[in-house]
């Protein structure tokens, strides 16, 4: 998918993560900032670009604000603020690129 | 070298302190020492005034000097403006190199880090320390150590000499001008000067710190003026809303409930429970419910417990106030409730020494059957962990938590599972504060779990059936289940900061905090 | 044969909210028979979206030990709930609770677009349960039909503050806006043979008004609430655990209504109560409620 235009999802409360995607160049780009870094850093990462490369995203500037969000959080997070970023919002592939 | 819980304790820290490594609670059970006596200037003029006009006179008459010693109690908590209206004015005189040894330092006290970083701070001793020193600590600004004590492990560094404290500073709510101090009275009422009394016992100067000048004599005093060399009149010593403030509403978060419930169900069916039991908590949602739920249990049963003791909070002064309890043993007030109570003939202020310093001959932490702890990490030794962070940062006090934890025949940890991400029992807790070997029990929302140390303990509970009881293994696998295993924390090799053990010897070391950086 | 969990547990079925991650990463501890993750009222209509992705990763990845997963979608009058419900089934829940249901045809269009979507993502077909929120007059006065619209449908909840809106009227606290509900929908449940559930009790500082509330519809014969902080979840299950004494008066009935069937003889007494056949499946539901609440170990 291509970024379109910048979106956000989440929040900064406990336990959630904020995520902005904007239209990158021609990398992805991630700015990771983690209240768990030091235990969590790889773990959260790893999960970020597997959520991008599975949503087919290549290039995008992302920036990621978590405060001790869970793998399944910062998943939906990233998922919600890609497909806001292309206005998409029924006939989601549940099970497919989203899982 | 390896210690007792098994911390690697550097060859160089060793020497470099001339301590020895942590060889296990009653290591130096019996051992003897002599207690230091204090330098005494006596007064015998009868026209002598202990009255200074200011902190800087004070300094002056004490010999303030550079790599000299001051110390300070957290009587007045967040609140305190005593440490650091005094190191203000110290560091206007330019002096350097100086140890910091207060009972406690916190958030009131983030305006020290500039001293820190320009050397006037070389050295902190204190039971813990929260807010931006603790950070400042970590990023290795401090020059020297940070020494960690226990509260009773810091009274042990006074009497045994270990801290040589060349002027105290004693904030008192009341004060007359011959140094009679009290606890109680004035604008900056916090009830109790347990902290205080070693430092007017060992200390070489002893200033007193008042807002309250009243006529002599301020009786019944609660630091004799035959300790006291100043007094030092000021505007304020403290912000009374931050010292005590109403007691805590009871909590209405059904987690912090679940583990009261827990709590009180590990107490009521462990066999300490009996007339005359003794019991102390903390200031913690669970703790203070847990209290409260366990005062309607004795009513039913009709139990009384002997004594409380420690800190107190409004729960406990109200088992007193209705005779569920013979005698509370004050070393602080948490709320204004706690302040106002020590009215109660049966209400009695102790000093931290007789509270819980090891090398007394015994403390009350010795006669506890039930302690009630909080934690921010234990992990499958049983091991807690309450001064450093998982990140790796100081933000937190021993306290008496290793005191206690020790003295008590059931020590009962209390923490969730997990703060947000982080899984609070874990397979090795990033500092050890307080060693397994003294913790007994832990109860977290996800059940609760049993030193197998204890049979006795196991038996009782597995027989009560009254709690969902877990192996230590199983509570931290659920954790790690949920939000992963989390990496390591990596630190720089220097060492910034040592826990002390109640014995003085080294629990543990702290490194300094390391920026995370991605391998690739 | 019927669905394994038609029948099961539901004393207290506890709304969350799907956009708040805090809430619904581990409910579970609090000991809820059901969990109701709302993408309706609680989550802000901007945030639609998001509520999806967060409960689709929950369903998957949050071992919710045995709680029961239901999720309340959106509204059959808005543009959401048929994505709510491809992603619900997809994300395996285990039931899809329809809010302001009004008729039986509600019902039908639910259970046809949840069949879909299990052919869609592989479910095993009639997996996915369906229980139905009446909100108004109308869905009140047809409940009897809504019971009995599908195969699928387990249970009826009343939802108070909708439907004493709809009856000009507001919560007072007493119940007694809610009786002829109340009444009615539990009547209708029995006589389809489902379960039925009681709407919220919102002010969390009047336990007491709570814990009679509960007792009320205890009384009434519903099979649950619905709850809306995990602090009304004990006092709920130990108003619906029945008592000792009443389990061991379960016991007797059922043991003697066996030996006295069997020696031929009708009508006799336990503890000086007149007993009969009619008993029977009361003590049996009884004893079935008190071995799920986990307070009774015995065979019978």
């Amino acid at each position: 998918m291509v970024i379109q235009k910048p979106a956000i999802a989440g929040t900064l409360e406990s336990s959630d993560c904020m995520v902005t995607v904007e239209p990158g160049e021609g990398k992805i780009d991630l700015d990771l900032d983690s209240a768990v870094i030091r235990q969590y850093g790889k773990q959260i990462r790893k999960v970020i670009l597997e959520t991008l490369q599975r949503l087919d995203v290549t290039d995008a500037k992302i920036t990621v604000v978590d405060k001790g969000a869970l793998d399944c959080t910062i998943k939906a997070r990233v998922e919600c603020a890609v497909y806001r970023s292309n206005g998409v919002k029924d006939q989601l592939p549940w099970g497919g690129a989203i899982v | 070298m390896k210690n007792a819980v098994g911390r690697d304790i550097p060859d160089e820290i060793l020497k470099l302190t001339g301590k020895e490594p942590f060889q296990g609670n009653n290591y130096k059970n019996g051992v003897p020492f002599r207690r230091v006596a204090p330098i005494i200037r006596p007064v015998m003029d009868n026209e002598h005034s202990k009255l200074v006009k200011d902190i800087h006179e004070a300094l002056v008459k004490c010999k303030a000097h550079s790599g000299m010693t001051v110390s300070f109690h957290h009587h007045f908590r967040e609140g305190d403006l005593i440490v650091n209206m005094v190191m203000e004015e110290i560091h206007k005189m330019g002096l350097k190199n100086i140890t910091l040894a207060a009972t406690s330092l916190g958030k009131a006290h983030d305006p020290l880090v500039p001293m820190i970083e320009d050397g006037t701070i070389t050295r902190i001793e204190a039971s813990g320390v929260r807010g931006k020193i603790g950070q400042a600590i970590s990023d290795g600004k401090l020059k020297g150590l940070a020494i960690m004590r226990s509260h009773g492990g810091r009274v042990r560094s006074l009497v045994t000499g270990e801290t040589k404290v060349d002027i105290a500073f004693i904030g008192a709510p009341t004060s007359d001008d011959y140094g009679n101090l009290r606890g109680i009275g004035g604008k900056t009422n916090c009830g109790v000067l347990s902290y205080s009394h070693v430092d007017g016992d060992c200390a070489e100067y002893v200033v007193a710190i008042t807002d309250c000048l009243v006529p002599f004599p301020n009786f019944p005093a609660h630091i004799s003026m035959t300790k006291v060399d100043y007094v030092c009149v000021v505007d304020a010593i403290g912000i009374p809303e931050k010292i005590a403030t109403g007691a805590a509403k009871p909590t209405t978060d059904q987690r912090k409930l679940m583990m009261a419930e827990y709590c009180t169900q590990v107490v009521v069916n462990t066999p300490y429970f009996k007339d005359g039991f003794s019991y102390q908590t903390g200031v913690g949602g669970a703790s203070i419910a847990s209290t409260i739920s366990l005062t309607k249990i004795m009513e039913e049963r009709g139990i009384k417990m002997g004594f409380g003791v420690g800190g107190l909070t409004k729960p406990m002064c109200d088992l007193l106030d209705r005779g569920m309890v013979r005698v509370l043993m004050d070393t602080q007030a948490f709320d204004l409730d706690a302040v106002s109570n020590v009215i109660n003939p049966a209400h009695h202020r102790i000093t931290a020494g007789a509270y819980a310093n090891p090398f007394n001959k015994g403390a009350f932490v010795n006669k506890l059957d039930y302690v009630i702890l909080a934690s921010l990490e234990v992990d499958v030794n049983f091991n807690c962990n309450v001064v450093v962070g998982s990140d790796g940062v100081i933000t937190g006090a021993q306290g008496g938590h290793p005191d206690t934890a020790q003295g008590a025949k059931c020590t009962i940890v209390i923490c969730p599972l997990l703060q947000g991400r982080i899984p609070a029992i874990c397979t090795n807790v990033t500092t050890v504060t307080t060693p397994g070997e003294s913790v007994d029990i832990v109860v977290t929302d996800y059940g609760v779990a049993v030193n197998p140390n204890r049979h006795d303990l196991l038996e009782a509970l597995e027989k009560a059936d009254c709690v969902p009881l877990k192996t230590i293994e199983e509570l931290r696998d659920i954790a790690y289940s949920i939000v992963g295993e989390p990496e390591p924390v990596e630190f720089e090799d220097r060492i910034v900061g040592i826990i002390e053990a109640r014995d003085g010897t080294i629990m543990d070391v702290v490194r300094q905090a390391k920026p995370y950086k991605f391998d690739d | 044969m019927s669905h394994p969990n038609m029948k099961r547990l539901r004393r207290s079925m506890m709304f969350l909210n799907c956009q708040k991650p805090g809430l619904i990463k581990d409910p579970y501890v609090y000991g809820p028979d059901s969990i109701m993750l709302d993408l309706e009222d609680a989550v802000a209509e901007k945030e639609k979206d998001a509520a999806r992705y967060s409960l689709y990763h929950a369903l998957q990845e949050i071992d919710y030990r045995g709680v029961e997963r239901v999720v309340r979608i959106n509204g059959l009058d808005t543009d959401l709930w048929r994505e709510d419900i491809r992603c619900s089934v997809a994300g395996g829940c285990d039931a899809i609770r329809i809010p302001k249901t009004e008729t039986a045809k509600d019902v039908k269009l639910v259970e046809e677009a949840v069949a879909a979507a299990e052919k869609e993502f592989g479910i095993e077909p009639g997996r996915t349960l369906i229980m139905a929120a009446l909100e108004s007059a109308r869905g009140v006065m047809n409940a009897l039909e809504i019971c009995e619209a599908s195969p699928r449908l387990f249970g009826i909840a009343l939802s108070g503050g909708d439907y004493t809106k709809d009856l000009q009227t507001t919560i007072s606290g007493t119940g007694v806006e809610l009786m002829g509900a109340r009444q009615h929908m539990i009547i209708a449940a029995r006589a389809a043979g489902v379960q039925c559930f009681d709407t919220v009790y919102t002010n969390l500082n009047d336990m007491e008004g709570f814990r009679r509330d509960v007792e009320t519809i205890h009384t009434m014969g519903f099979d649950g609430k619905s709850i809306i902080n995990p602090r009304q979840i004990p006092i709920v299950h130990e108003i619906f655990t029945p008592t000792q004494k009443e389990i061991i008066f379960a016991e007797k009935v059922v043991r003697e209504i066996d030996t006295k069937k069997a020696q031929g003889i009708g009508v006799f007494t336990v503890d000086g109560k007149m007993i009969d056949i009619a008993f029977y499946d009361g003590a049996k539901r009884t004893l079935a409620l008190a071995r799920a609440s986990g307070v009774y170990k015995g065979e019978l």
